[in-house]
């Protein structure tokens, strides 16, 4: 038994917490979330921003920071936005999202600020 | 001038045979290969297979001059030649609207692939594709949720989900069963999966599974803070049984439930699949049976007409086979099968096996299942063919993990973010696999793991069934 690695997770473990797609890799790089924001912009999706307390991260509807950006190409103005809206929510999980209206339906969403996790 | 009664057999040709006919928009279309018997001209059996198919018998009978028969017969209105196969020919035809009953897939097929498959005139026959008009469609109520709303059920965005069938399929007591379920939800799987043959024995009863499942669903929940779910499977002994299991996973609060929509019955599914729409419920399909019926490249029906069947009677998840896993599937083939599953339009496009165009209409997407014998060493090719909209489900590749289930459910979730990730930033998946997962293990010793276990594994056999495009 002595090469199986336990596996930590646990309900007291904050760490086990985790927030859909992305959150299995290590927090992103600048130039990282860069090339996400590209490639939603480059499927013509609405970006927008949203944040929550880290422990109410499992309701349906977080806090939109301010509207989707529609029509917005411009990668430097969504990144400005995501750090307006964690400059201001510094606690908070900030995420971005790429709204598909064609499909009604997000077409990329991850979490870009991770807030502290308490519970 | 009213017709004149002449008892008798009259050649097929004389009334089914018509190349002058236009197909209209609400006609059924469907292209059928067929082996004739030797001796018998193409003409012929094609006209017997419209008639066997529609209003024809072998005689004539007076009964047929007190309706319109010239309305409501199916008409073969075209041939065309198998490319590298002369054994066989395609026929097409069409039949009337007013031929089936709305909303009902059970009478298209009754018709369609009914008594005229044993016809003698026929070595062998085979269902290539159906179009289904879009006034046909309308009729049926399809499936219960569709890709959008399964998105915002469980909250999976920009990615494909992950799943996990529950091995071994037979034998494990409802207590371990739920065990085995919730080592792979906690390690980061978004479902687990009841096997097909898991219903109710003797060594597992629905009810306890059920209870304990649950039970496993809840605290992965919590403890990830993500949502989960698991494929109950209500497919039973009869159609009130299924019902009964099916209202017991809503009121404990299960997102999903299964059924075995070709062992079970279309007439089942398309009444499960009614209840879960009116009830909130997304629906897996399971497709046990397919193979016998499509994996013959001469008998049978294609699994293009399986899958179209299965979208109007209903389902939110269907197995489409993986391509590069353990179970048969050409490549083309199944690209063309799994944009029936989800677009709203599909085009004709005999590079991929689709005889016609298919309007969907408003009727939702079901989301394609890829599973069986894949890992980690697959997700690369798996992202890149089935994109975002998709499942896909590693059994043996979660469970077989050396350390557990959660840390193997841990390696696939792993692999399939750093997949996306690299996808998104424009790299080529399918050529630098093996770089982003060796570098996405750096961070991860689950996937690490995985990947040592599995290097070593390929299936390798030719495909039996290919497109016959590709026979030359």
């Amino acid at each position: 038994m002595s090469n199986v690695q336990d596996y930590k997770s646990s309900l007291s473990n904050t760490e086990s917490r985790k927030f859909e797609t992305f959150s299995y890799l290590p927090q992103m790089t600048a130039d990282e979330i860069r090339q996400q924001i590209e490639y939603l912009v480059s499927k013509g999706w609405n970006p927008g921003v949203e944040h929550c307390e880290p422990e109410n991260a499992f309701q349906n509807f977080w806090y939109m920071w301010k509207l989707p950006m529609f029509g917005e190409t411009d990668i430097d103005a969504i990144l400005k936005e995501c750090e307006a809206c964690h400059a201001a929510h510094p606690n908070n999980h900030v995420r971005l999202l790429g709204f598909d209206n064609y499909a009604q339906s997000a077409g990329a969403s991850m979490v870009i600020y991770r807030g502290e996790i308490k519970y | 001038m009213a017709k004149a009664y002449s008892a008798g057999v009259k050649e097929y040709r004389e009334t089914y045979w018509m190349p002058e006919y236009t197909p209209k928009d609400t006609d059924i279309l469907a292209c059928f290969k067929i082996t004739p018997q030797d001796g018998v001209p193409r003409e012929e059996v094609a006209a017997a297979v419209a008639a066997e198919s529609s209003t024809g018998t072998w005689t004539t009978v007076w009964t047929d001059l007190l309706t319109d028969l010239d309305y409501y017969k199916g008409r073969a209105y075209a041939i065309e030649d198998v490319p590298g196969d002369d054994t066989c020919f395609y026929a097409f035809v069409a039949y009337p609207i007013d031929l089936f009953e709305e909303g009902s897939v059970v009478n298209v097929l009754t018709s369609l692939v009914g008594n005229v498959f044993g016809f003698k005139a026929l070595r062998a026959l085979r269902l290539e594709d159906i179009r289904f008009p879009v006034a046909y469609v309308m009729t049926c109520n399809g499936p219960p949720q569709g890709i959008q709303v399964e998105r915002d059920i469980m909250n999976k965005y920009g990615r494909p989900m992950l799943g996990c069938t529950i091995k071994p399929k037979l034998g494990l007591s409802a207590k371990n069963y739920g065990r085995a379920c919730y080592e792979g939800l906690r390690g980061g799987l978004d479902f687990t999966k009841d096997d097909e043959n898991v219903n109710s024995q003797p060594f597992m009863r629905w009810r306890h599974r059920f209870d304990f499942v649950m039970e496993a669903i809840l605290k992965a929940e919590a403890e990830t803070g993500e949502r989960k779910g698991h494929y109950l499977n209500v497919t039973a002994p009869t159609s009130d049984e299924m019902m009964r299991r099916a209202e017991y996973a809503k009121e404990i609060g299960a997102p999903i439930i299964m059924h075995d929509f070709l062992t079970g019955g279309l007439s089942a599914n398309t009444q499960l699949a009614q209840w879960c729409q009116d009830n909130g419920m997304l629906l897996h399909i399971h497709r046990a049976m397919h193979a016998v019926l499509d994996r013959n490249p001469h008998h049978g029906i294609h699994f293009r007409v399986l899958t179209k069947v299965l979208r109007l009677s209903g389902g939110d998840h269907l197995h489409s086979g993986t391509v590069v896993g353990k179970l048969e599937g050409d490549r083309e083939a199944t690209l063309g099968w799994i944009d029936t599953m989800r677009d709203s339009y599909v085009k004709e496009d005999r590079s991929r096996g689709l005889f016609f165009d298919q309007d969907w209409g408003s009727m939702p997407g079901v989301i394609p299942v890829a599973s069986g014998g894949i890992h980690v060493w697959h997700m690369p090719a798996l992202v890149n063919i089935f994109g975002d909209d998709s499942v896909l489900q590693f059994g043996g590749g979660t469970l077989g993990h050396p350390w557990g289930n959660a840390a193997g459910a841990a390696a696939n979730r792993v692999a399939v973010e750093a997949c996306v990730q690299a996808r998104n930033q424009g790299r080529e998946l399918e050529k630098e696999g093996k770089d982003i997962l060796t570098n996405a293990a750096k961070h991860s010793p689950e996937l690490g793991a995985a990947m040592e276990t599995w290097k070593e594994i390929k299936f390798e056999f030719d495909t039996v069934d290919k497109l016959d495009v590709s026979h030359k």
